[in-house]
């Protein structure tokens, strides 16, 4: 059989493991199959295309992937489950960076030897540096908000989006003249002027990925994380239109295609649009002057949290972000089996967006141990608020912030919440009356049903553990 | 694959549906799985190792473009190993409570 067609069927049969191990992802039952079927998929891209190469350089390429697995396997095997959020947005930044680094190499081979290279093999080209670029960027960015080495609230001046867009039309602009160049037309200055436009139009991909994510909020990265996921699965794509390889457009544009979908999940989630979570620099200090709510909190001590838990017959867990940085996975789910072991009905009710990362909560809860069954969704819990005896809120606040339905002045007016304020009582667990990452005040906290357990979650929790025990 | 005027619009035809496909599949996921489907479609980003390996052994390659293409297949070997080893790591977590006392 001739041997392109040959490689032409293993890259179709690649492209279905990546199909069916997509489609095995997104159910419980099969996900981790599904994984391994994925994996099995690039397996079989990767050797078709060892075999396809003549003359190929084995040093480097054994050194460049021996190298990407060790990093690979000891970062993935080492992370904390805590720091999941980062250590995906860093892959996906390397993604991106593998793209760029393709895109340029290929151009470059081209320069090298003035190869009359097509109009549309520059405009792939542009794309493949350009997206490669701002997910680069941007992905290492929203490391360092996640990894909290940058400050986690937006980043603000004065006229950004003007920069921003001065920016993108620089780069536009250099595109245009970097595309309508023909490489084997060109006289000496031309020749080397064309070489850096390109080098430019990297620049400024990569200060353009770094603009568009400082602006935007550490409550906001799911959604950010998700927009990064699918630019790195485009900037593969492009590299696929750059080398005509259909395997890289098809994994490429799945990728593309998914990450869209969960950012269009999650901003439903906020009930916010794309453009207001990327531009508005929402929950920063100056746009977050909200009503200010007056009132007394009544705080409880750990002991009194406990009376009220023994007495009660139904509890749902509320996680956020607090929970995660507390690290209090693990007595959480401990204060959940001795209130299963005491006769009360628990469930731990996860908002889409809690934490900064989709999903984010689920991971956590699962590492603990928190069976799957007992994780559920907010309109599974908040019909029923009304019967739930105690609801638990472990450092979320936005996500349960009644002003999204009582006031219309709120920046989060609007956000499907969790309704714990119509729990018989609710109990907070939080540090202090500081509002959350986005900036609102919470009436909650100053409701006649709420009590606040103040301190770290981690030892709040272990009290109430300790008490039960006693 | 050569690019002429016959190969071209196959690739945007291939790439319109592979969108269409992506949605689809993605649509009804339930939000316990974002993130291992998250980090899992992350890892499938990394096909672009293939580009990375073709553009290092391209003929007549200069050092340049060779070593530009030999940093990419690092790259994108971290993002493939990693995100499948860290999906499964998550994933591996993801117990119901009928297999809990059993083996993962």
């Amino acid at each position: 059989m001739n041997p392109e067609l040959l490689r032409g069927l293993f890259y179709i049969v690649a492209s279905i493991f990546f199909i069916f191990g997509l489609k095995m992802l997104s159910s419980q039952a099969t996900a981790r199959r599904g994984n391994l079927v994925s994996a099995v998929g690039m397996l079989i891209a990767v050797v078709t295309t060892l075999t396809a190469m003549e003359d190929i350089r084995w040093f480097w390429i054994v050194f460049g992937a021996g190298l990407g697995c060790v990093v690979g396997v000891l970062a993935a095997r080492l992370v904390k489950m805590t720091a999941m959020p980062e250590m995906v947005g860093l892959f996906n930044g390397f993604g991106g960076l593998a793209s760029l680094l393709v895109g340029w190499s290929e151009y470059h081979g081209k320069w090298a030897v003035a190869d009359p290279v097509s109009l549309f093999t520059t405009v792939a080209i542009f794309l493949t540096v350009l997206i490669g670029a701002v997910t680069f960027s941007g992905s290492l960015v929203a490391y360092g908000k996640l990894s909290a080495l940058i400050e986690g609230r937006p980043i603000l001046y004065k006229r950004q989006n003007l920069v921003n867009a001065f920016v993108l039309g620089a780069i536009a602009a250099l595109g245009v003249l970097f595309c309508a160049q023909k490489l084997d037309q060109l006289s000496g200055g031309g020749y080397a002027l064309v070489y850096l436009e390109l080098i430019a139009i990297v620049v400024l991909a990569l200060v353009l990925g770094v603009l568009s994510t400082i602006p935007i909020g550490g409550a906001d990265m799911p959604v950010v994380i998700c927009l990064l996921n699918s630019y790195s699965g485009l900037a593969a794509c492009a590299a696929g239109f750059v080398i005509g390889n259909n395997v890289l457009i098809v994994s490429g544009s799945l990728v593309g295609a998914s990450g869209l979908i969960l950012t269009r999940i999650m901003c439903k989630a906020m009930n916010r649009s794309l453009a207001n979570v990327l531009f508005s620099g929402f929950g920063s200090a100056t746009s977050a002057k909200a009503a200010g709510y007056q009132g007394q909190a009544n705080p409880i001590a750990a002991s009194d949290a406990y009376l009220i838990l023994e007495a009660a017959r139904n509890v749902v867990f509320v996680p956020g972000y607090g929970m995660a940085a507390a690290q209090a996975q693990h007595v959480v789910r401990e204060l959940g089996e001795l209130l299963g072991n005491n006769g009360a009905e628990v469930r731990y009710c996860i908002h889409p967006v809690a934490g900064r990362m989709p999903g984010h909560m689920n991971v956590l809860l699962a590492e603990a141990n928190v069976p799957y069954e007992m994780l559920v969704e907010p309109q599974d819990v908040n019909p029923t608020m009304g019967t739930v005896d105690v609801a638990i809120v472990i450092g979320a606040n936005d996500v349960v912030n009644p002003a999204a339905k009582e006031d219309q002045a709120s920046p989060l007016w609007g956000m499907p919440i969790i309704e714990v304020d119509r729990a018989q009582t609710c109990i907070v667990l939080k540090r202090s009356l500081n509002p959350g990452f986005a900036g609102v005040d919470n009436p909650l906290f100053f409701k006649s049903n709420t009590r606040m357990l103040f301190g770290d979650a981690k030892a709040s929790v272990a009290a109430m553990v300790s008490e039960f025990k006693q | 694959m050569e690019l002429n005027a016959t190969t071209i619009p196959l690739l945007f035809f291939v790439f319109v549906l592979a969108m269409f496909l992506g949605v689809e599949l993605i649509k009804k996921v339930p939000s316990q799985l974002h993130t291992p489907l998250m980090s899992g479609s992350n890892a499938i980003s990394g096909i672009t190792i293939v580009g990375a390996l073709i553009a290092s052994s391209r003929e007549g390659g200069t050092a340049i473009a060779t070593l530009l293409a030999v940093l990419a297949v690092a790259f994108a070997t971290i993002n493939v190993v990693g995100g499948y080893l860290v999906t499964d790591r998550m994933l591996e977590m993801f117990k119901t409570k009928a297999k809990d006392g059993g083996k993962p």
